[in-house]
């Protein structure tokens, strides 16, 4: 097959490359200019947009023999991408950039214009297994549970999936290092990127504070007594602790945690770590990897490296409910709710709105 | 290495060294002496760069004491536009306006818009047509606005993404009236039209050698000798206090090689690289009948070089093309700089008149010494496959 493969400038997309080459595809790499600003170098390598990761992405592709060119994807990444982020906080929700580039530029405009430009697939370093299933495409969790990344990906329909090669999905994370080190890649030891790729230094409050500017608003408790003062909901997210700095304590002196943005009025209603706990999800843009769900017993996910939960899912058109048979704690609007199937991922769906069941 | 390529078409990047100059080079390279040390082996190696001097000079028509060598297209720009400034402004303080044309190579808009964030410098910039050739009653207008304020005037001799030649002849008359040096940037006219330092009447003039053959890292600013730029590099004063810098000998000994095989075989090569481009434009308008071939579509020395043909293709973006063509052995270029290999709307299309969406469209092919129906050919053979699929990936 002719591939492209999608080379971030770190070793997990580096590897994926020269296990597609060694499977016998034409492969070329391709590194996705997703800052608006690529001229600046960004020290540490955390990220994806530095010129840095361009130039070790490059130096990888020469180590493979196979030729590399750079696709300016900036314009798509904000619009879609950083755009949606800003928009999701300002609306109270807490986004997940990583699904929305994975869904709308990843496996989307890189894909299509791929396909267009007579390739069969793009293959990237994601950590999840492809199988042939019967009912096509099947993604399943990577082998190696810790670096699994088949949450951000279930953003992905059967037709992205029949157009997708994740070459890592069978190893771990240390297994894939020392091929590197083997195949003599410079990338071996460089380390793994984390936080949101246009954040460059993690802190997200701060970049969307500079973004959005100071919304100051009020923190209340639940019988809606005004207990401090912020500058901005979008530095919040329901269920943090840190950072409220609130003027006036708890009557049981314990903790108090984010349980509600109201984005109107920019009211942040915060309470006892009792108040978090949601047993119901109303979720909304169900993406399905492919026949949507049955009414059934499933597992879901509900963050990127978060616990899985067992729990009942009813897919009604565009409404997915879940109903988590325990409850969890500090579900956020905006998160994406990924349903499984034992490993085998169905789908996802974005988290609208919470709920307590009225259980007796 | 990889293998060479099936089809070359970006000899205005750079082009093939003639076999001649690499001999020279490779010799000149086992010569020991430093060209300013005063023993025998020091002015042996003076004296190849001396002789290197006199053909230069001899052939672009300007004498030996105003060819200064240095590294190539982009210093000797620099020297050429921030040494007049700084030397014209210390003249007098009211000299800040630097008059330049919207379609210069970034190695000259790169420095005068730094003299204008840095250096108190004013930017008077010309516009051009539609066929990428400056106005010359705009640049007039700018000059006349405040002559005594001009600090230097530049334009380029031809254009390197369109092949357009410039009104040179008259960007100089204006300059000679208001007594404004003026510059021009050769860089890519040298290897392919004649050029005549002293007939031009220019106060200085770039060239580099690797786009004639000869090696990459070395070049020169002619450059009258009453001008006296301020130096960028500090040191030895070698090249006439202007440029220091040890003497590259086997550069510029390979230079001077190059740029008399150039001049000296152009007569013919211009017509025979002409019609290459003519098979290569009509097979392209024969496949894709809607492409658009830019610039000054006049052949001749004021109204094109030879062989540059720039091409927009609708509905298409020029980095997937050269990505594809790419893959067949087919090497081009999109003509217009990269930003972390990201490349950019060019500036002289926009410049030119030119929406964005046109000027990521378009590809630059440009032939030389080199250049056979054989490579010509075989860019026909692949485009229909490959434009076919740049149309569907359409343009984002």
């Amino acid at each position: 097959m002719r591939i492209v493969a999608a080379m971030s400038g770190g070793v997990d997309s580096a590897v994926a490359a020269a296990r597609a080459v060694d499977a016998g595809h034409d492969v070329t790499g391709i590194h996705l200019a997703l800052s608006r600003n690529p001229r600046s170098y960004r020290s540490g390598a955390r990220g994806c947009c530095s010129i840095e990761d361009s130039n070790d992405a490059r130096r990888a592709a020469d180590a493979l023999g196979i030729p590399f060119y750079v696709w300016d994807m900036s314009e798509e990444f904000a619009d879609t991408v950083v755009d949606d982020f800003v928009a999701e906080y300002t609306a109270g929700r807490t986004p997940n950039p990583c699904l929305r580039c994975n869904e709308k530029i990843k496996f989307a405009a890189v894909l299509e214009r791929a396909l267009a430009l007579g390739f069969d697939a793009v293959a990237t370093g994601h950590y999840a297994r492809l199988v042939e299933g019967p009912g096509g495409v099947e993604m399943h969790r990577s082998a190696d549970h810790g670096k699994d990344q088949s949450y951000v990906l279930g953003v992905l329909t059967q037709e992205q999936l029949r157009h997708s090669l994740f070459p890592l999905g069978d190893t771990t994370k240390d297994v894939v290092r020392a091929e590197a080190e083997q195949r003599g890649l410079q990338v071996a030891r460089k380390p793994d990127s984390h936080d949101i790729c246009f954040i460059a230094d993690g802190d997200n409050a701060g970049w969307l504070a500079e973004k959005l500017g100071p919304r100051p608003g009020a923190i209340v408790d639940e019988s809606g007594a005004v207990v401090g003062e912020h500058d901005g909901a979008y530095a919040f997210t329901v269920g943090q602790r840190r950072g409220l700095r609130l003027g006036v304590p708890a009557p049981d002196g314990k903790p108090r945690f984010v349980l509600d943005i109201e984005p109107v009025s920019g009211t942040v209603t915060v309470g006892p770590r009792a108040s978090l706990a949601v047993d119901a999800l109303h979720c909304v843009r169900p993406l399905w990897c492919a026949a949507p769900p049955v009414a059934g017993e499933y597992t879901v996910q509900l963050r990127a490296h978060g616990a899985e939960h067992r729990a009942v899912v009813r897919a009604d058109g565009d409404r997915v409910e879940v109903e988590l048979l325990d409850p969890a704690d500090g579900i956020a609007p905006g998160q994406a709710c990924v349903v499984y199937d034992g490993t085998r991922v169905v789908g996802s769906a974005t988290i609208d709105r919470t709920s307590r069941l009225a259980r007796s | 290495m990889t293998d060479a390529p099936l089809a070359y078409l970006d000899h205005a990047a750079t082009t093939p060294m003639w076999p001649e100059a690499i001999d020279v080079m490779t010799s000149e390279l086992a010569r020991l002496g430093n060209a300013s040390s005063l023993h025998a082996s020091g002015r042996a190696a003076r004296r190849v760069v001396e002789e290197s001097r006199e053909l230069v000079a001899e052939r672009l028509g300007a004498r030996p004491s105003e060819v200064v060598f240095c590294s190539g297209g982009t210093e000797a720009n620099n020297l050429a536009i921030k040494g007049l400034y700084w030397a014209r402004r210390a003249q007098d303080p009211s000299r800040r306006r630097v008059v330049f044309s919207s379609i210069e190579h970034h190695a000259l808009l790169d420095p005068v818009t730094w003299l204008a964030k840095h250096e108190d410098a004013e930017i008077a910039m010309t516009p051009v047509d539609r066929s990428g050739r400056v106005v010359v009653e705009a640049l007039r207008a700018e000059v006349e606005a405040d002559p005594s304020a001009v600090a230097a005037i530049t334009t380029m001799w031809a254009n390197n993404e369109m092949g357009t030649i410039q009104p040179i002849d008259e960007v100089v008359r204006i300059a000679r009236e208001h007594d404004v040096p003026v510059h021009s940037d050769a860089v890519q006219a040298a290897g392919y039209v004649p050029l005549d330092f002293a007939a031009s009447e220019l106060d200085a003039m770039t060239v580099t050698a690797h786009k004639l053959g000869g090696p990459v890292g070395v070049g020169a600013l002619v450059i009258r000798r009453e001008l006296d730029p301020v130096a960028l590099l500090h040191g030895g004063g070698q090249e006439r206090d202007i440029r220091s810098g040890t003497i590259g000998v086997a550069l510029i000994a390979s230079f001077a090689t190059a740029l008399d095989l150039t001049v000296e075989r152009q007569a013919a090569s211009t017509a025979r690289i002409e019609a290459l481009r003519t098979r290569l434009v009509e097979g392209i308008r024969r496949i894709v009948p809607d492409a658009i071939v830019n610039g000054d579509p006049t052949a001749g020395p004021t109204h094109r070089l030879p062989n540059i043909a720039h091409v927009t293709f609708p509905g298409c973006e020029g980095d997937a093309m050269l990505m594809l063509l790419d893959a067949q052995g087919v090497e081009c270029s999109t003509g217009s700089a990269c930003a972390a290999g990201v490349p950019q709307p060019s500036h002289v299309l926009l410049a030119m008149g030119y929406d964005e969406v046109a000027a990521r469209g378009s590809l630059r092919f440009s032939l030389g010494h080199t250049s056979t129906e054989d490579d010509v050919d075989r860019l026909l053979a692949v485009l229909p496959t490959v434009h076919e699929r740049a149309l569907r990936a359409g343009v984002r």
